[in-house]
């Protein structure tokens, strides 16, 4: 300011604070508080309840120390193994501790990640989007508050979640997952909360909308499990560039290395820094990129039903299939390394106990398995897309028009039910190219992409049950991810655990034949087609018969 | 004949009563006020004439049909304006129009394009930079640039300047006069007053009053200020006559329009000075039936307006 000094200045009064850029902040973290007093707790007590129960159940697995090298040897011989859990700490002298951080820790933390990416979205970048950040930054708050009183509830929440696994694992007693070991176990689930949080408060300035952010925050979670596999598998050190590596660097239990929870720790913090100073660079409400212009006539495929549809989806569609043919073309690009396990002994048992299928076959399978429960993540989100149109109020002024409901929700169902197909077919494409460019899978493209489709009656089948959800328990259409956990619950631990086999068959995927470790069976497929079409017409059914509602 | 005719209309979300023995009726040909303030059920009524909820009791027609089950087909016969329009964010608002036009069964081209100009919209952004008023502006041209027979507007001109009203009623009358019929839901009373040649009352789910504008006014009072040469002594001892102020020769009540008569001709033996008559307002319509509402400020939570 550079006023001149003719003009009286008023008085100044001693009462009023000058306003930082962190006013309100104490205000607003309280917001916070009440808002998440029921969410946050959940999300805590439900992995630390998960973790202690899962550690809980190996001393009945592995009674004796045998029984324990044995899986280590399973483990540490087995690539696809070793994708799926971590680098293999401890496998010398293979004690309940050193299972906990190589076959948990890499799974369990994704859940504290994708706890953190949603809490720090929802108060930052869904508040703009709604417009409450609007009258929260008219009031007396400073521009920074939101987004400080963001993270600091992100690090609150993490610590408490850290606290409440390191008290839930050594309260267990089981010999070797001890206090200092299970105080750093504990610190990696923060550590890996931390630096997500900070990742979705960058991707909350990137983008406009709350869904983009926690979708790119989202899709980090899954780069960041992916590199650590590769990593690990390949052993080239590209676990390093994994908050999720680093969590398993830490190998609680066995080495107990507290050092890469500082690096998370400094990574988080410049994370942070970045989102503050991109804060600042841009308006309320707005994200980085200017707006740009459109058509002013819609074209004649939008003024259809399914035009439409795919209108909305479109972009949801692309980015899934896109991301999944690089995760699919990623582990298909390790495939060399597979057979190099085969020298050794116990993986011609394990061959033998797979029922005859090469090496590479069962490591396909289970990459298959996993990437398959994957793509249910994008059938659920586009499942409830209808419903989304509903709460927002825009299914109301299509539904006013001459368009049935069954139309309209045909037309959504239709892009839930071939995109996840389409997605499932990139996925294949990806692995079996990637695959097909090394010199150990020269035939693989032809058997990973029936493989991959032969995944969708399951796919269909979580559309399915969302939808029976969207027509008679609207409020409860979150209840559809309990599916896609489960199923990635049964599919990790089912085989690292003796899970009584009615738990893992509740997972539509668990029916499918594991192509092309076994043989194609199918009676399954068949009647998991039947099934995901009983569900979609009986929710269609109830959304036919209740109100449309706008909340 | 009656484009719409609801007779004992019940609904309820949970423990809440919105519609609590609604009956209304749109004669074919009229534009229909239907006034009420917010929470008195006036959006929920417009919501299940759509069909898009269903009455738990009574009958609702719409057009010699039932909105529950011949939705498709009456959808296009009408046009819809949610009070709160929402549009999807990555599409423009000509994009939006033509979606909506299309999914009705086509819209006229040249009136499109000529609402679009009277209405003043740039309809190459996308909907989630429009403010309120441009959304509205999206919803109304996709709305009237159908050639439908009854248009059901919800609140449509809230966030829309003041120039943009004039052009809105100008449409409406266009619309009347093409002899389509219209039910605008409102708490603009001078909008209602302008347009509607009936207006329905709905206060707590019911409709409490229905009958043309004329015909409200005499059910009530007509404000008279008079000045007279003598001291205006004796007009409280007359029938009818409420609210008498004096001050000097000067004198201000209100009179029960059926008493008018007699108060006027009072006045008369004064000798009159001056005189000025003010018909009721809409307002003063809306507050015999809502006064007791301001009076308590506030009232149990009854009916759902969003």
């Amino acid at each position: 300011m550079t006023t001149t000094t003719t003009r009286p200045t008023p008085p100044v009064r001693p009462a009023q604070r000058a306003g930082g850029p962190l006013t309100g902040f104490g205000a607003l973290l309280r917001l916070i508080a009440r808002r998440e007093r029921i969410r946050v707790p959940v999300w805590i007590l439900a992995i630390a309840g998960l973790q202690s129960a899962g550690a809980a159940a190996y001393p009945g697995l592995y009674p004796d120390e045998a029984d324990r090298q044995a899986q280590a040897l399973i483990i540490g011989s087995n690539p696809a193994m070793k994708a799926m859990t971590g680098p293999g700490h401890g496998l010398d002298d293979y004690t309940f501790g050193a299972m906990m951080t190589n076959e948990y820790l890499g799974i369990a933390v994704i859940f504290a990640a994708l706890m953190s990416v949603f809490l720090v979205v929802r108060h930052t970048r869904a508040e703009e989007e709604e417009g409450r950040a609007e009258l929260v930054r008219a009031n007396v708050t400073g521009s920074e508050a939101a987004l400080s009183a963001a993270l600091v509830a992100a690090v609150i929440a993490n610590v408490a979640l850290g606290a409440a696994v390191a008290i839930g694992m050594a309260a267990l007693g089981i010999e070797t997952i001890d206090w200092p070991g299970s105080i750093l176990f504990g610190a990696a689930f923060s550590a890996v909360g931390i630096v997500f949080a900070a990742i979705a408060a960058v991707t909350s300035q990137v983008t406009q909308f709350s869904r983009a952010a926690s979708g790119m925050a989202g899709a980090l979670i899954g780069v960041a499990y992916l590199l650590r596999a590769i990593g690990d598998v390949m052993e080239n050190g590209l676990s390093w560039l994994s908050p999720i590596g680093w969590a398993q660097a830490t190998a609680a239990y066995v080495d107990n290395n507290w050092w890469p929870i500082l690096l998370s720790l400094v990574v988080a913090a410049a994370l942070a820094a970045l989102a503050f100073r991109l804060a600042a660079r841009r308006d309320v409400g707005a994200g980085l990129r200017a707006e740009r212009r459109g058509v002013a006539e819609g074209s004649a495929l939008l003024g259809t039903p399914v035009g439409l549809a795919w209108r909305l989806q479109r972009a949801t569609v692309m980015w899934w299939a896109i991301g999944m043919f690089v995760f699919g073309a990623s582990y298909g690009s390790a495939i060399d390394v597979i057979e190099d396990y085969a020298g050794n002994e116990v993986v011609a048992d394990l061959i033998e106990n797979l029922g005859g299928a090469t090496l590479t076959e069962s490591y396909l399978a289970m990459i298959m398995g996993i990437l398959a429960i994957a793509v249910s993540i994008f059938a659920v989100t586009s499942a409830l897309r209808p419903r989304r149109e509903e709460t927002s109020g825009r299914a109301e002024a299509v539904l006013a028009t001459g368009i049935s409901r069954t139309e309209w929700y045909a037309s959504h169902l239709v892009i839930s039910i071939v995109g996840s197909a389409a997605i499932l077919l990139a996925t294949g494409l990806g692995l079996g190219l990637a695959a097909t460019g090394t010199s150990a899978g020269s035939s693989i493209l032809g058997q990973v992409i029936p493989a991959m489709l032969s995944y969708a009656p399951a796919v269909w089948v979580v559309v399915g049950v969302a939808l029976v959800l969207v027509g008679w328990a609207p409020r409860a259409t979150l209840v559809a991810w309990i599916v896609v956990v489960h199923a990635f619950l049964m599919r990790y631990l089912g085989a690292l655990l003796d899970l009584p086999e009615w738990m893992m068959s509740l997972s539509p995927f668990r029916h499918i034949a594991s192509l092309p470790a076994e043989d194609f069976r199918a009676l399954p497929v068949l009647l998991l087609t039947v099934l995901a079409v009983a569900l979609i017409a009986i929710g269609l059914a109830g959304f036919n018969r209740r109100d449309v509602e706008a909340t | 004949m009656a484009s719409i005719l609801v007779s004992g209309v019940h609904k309820s979300f949970g423990s809440t009563i919105a519609l609590d023995g609604l009956d209304l009726e749109v004669a074919t040909g009229e534009v229909h006020g239907y006034l009420g303030p917010n929470g008195a059920g006036k959006t929920t009524t417009i919501r299940t004439l759509l069909g898009l909820l269903r009455a738990d009791r009574g009958t609702v027609r719409l057009l010699d049909g039932d909105p529950w089950r011949d939705a498709v087909a009456l959808h296009r016969r009408l046009a819809y304006v949610p009070g709160d329009v929402n549009l999807w964010p990555n599409l423009t608002g000509g994009e939006a129009i033509d979606v909506f036009g299309s999914l009705r069964g086509g819209l006229d081209r040249t009136r499109r394009d000529e609402l679009i100009e009277r209405f003043d919209l740039d309809p190459t952004k996308k909907g989630r930079t429009y403010s309120k008023g441009n959304r509205q502006k999206v919803a109304l041209i996709a709305a009237l640039a159908s050639d439908v027979e009854l248009y059901l507007l919800d609140e449509p001109t809230a966030g829309l300047d003041p120039l943009m009203e004039v052009v809105f009623q100008d449409v409406i009358r266009q619309l009347r006069d093409d002899g389509k019929t219209v039910l605008l839901s409102s708490h603009i009373l001078s909008q209602v007053e302008k347009l509607c040649d009936r207006v329905s009352i709905i206060r707590l789910g019911k409709v409490v009053e229905t009958a043309t504008l004329l015909d409200l006014r005499h059910l009530t009072r007509t404000t008279i200020e008079a000045d007279t040469r003598e001291v205006p002594l004796g007009l409280d001892r007359l029938t009818g006559v409420h609210d008498v102020t004096i001050s000097g020769h000067r004198v201000r009540f209100s009179v029960d329009s059926d008493h008018l008569d007699e108060a006027v001709r009072h006045l008369s033996t004064l000798g009159l000075g001056s005189l000025v008559s003010q018909p009721p307002t809409l307002e003063e319509l809306m507050l015999r039936h809502y006064g007791d509402e301001l009076a308590g400020n506030g009232r149990e939570k009854v009916g759902q307006d969003r």
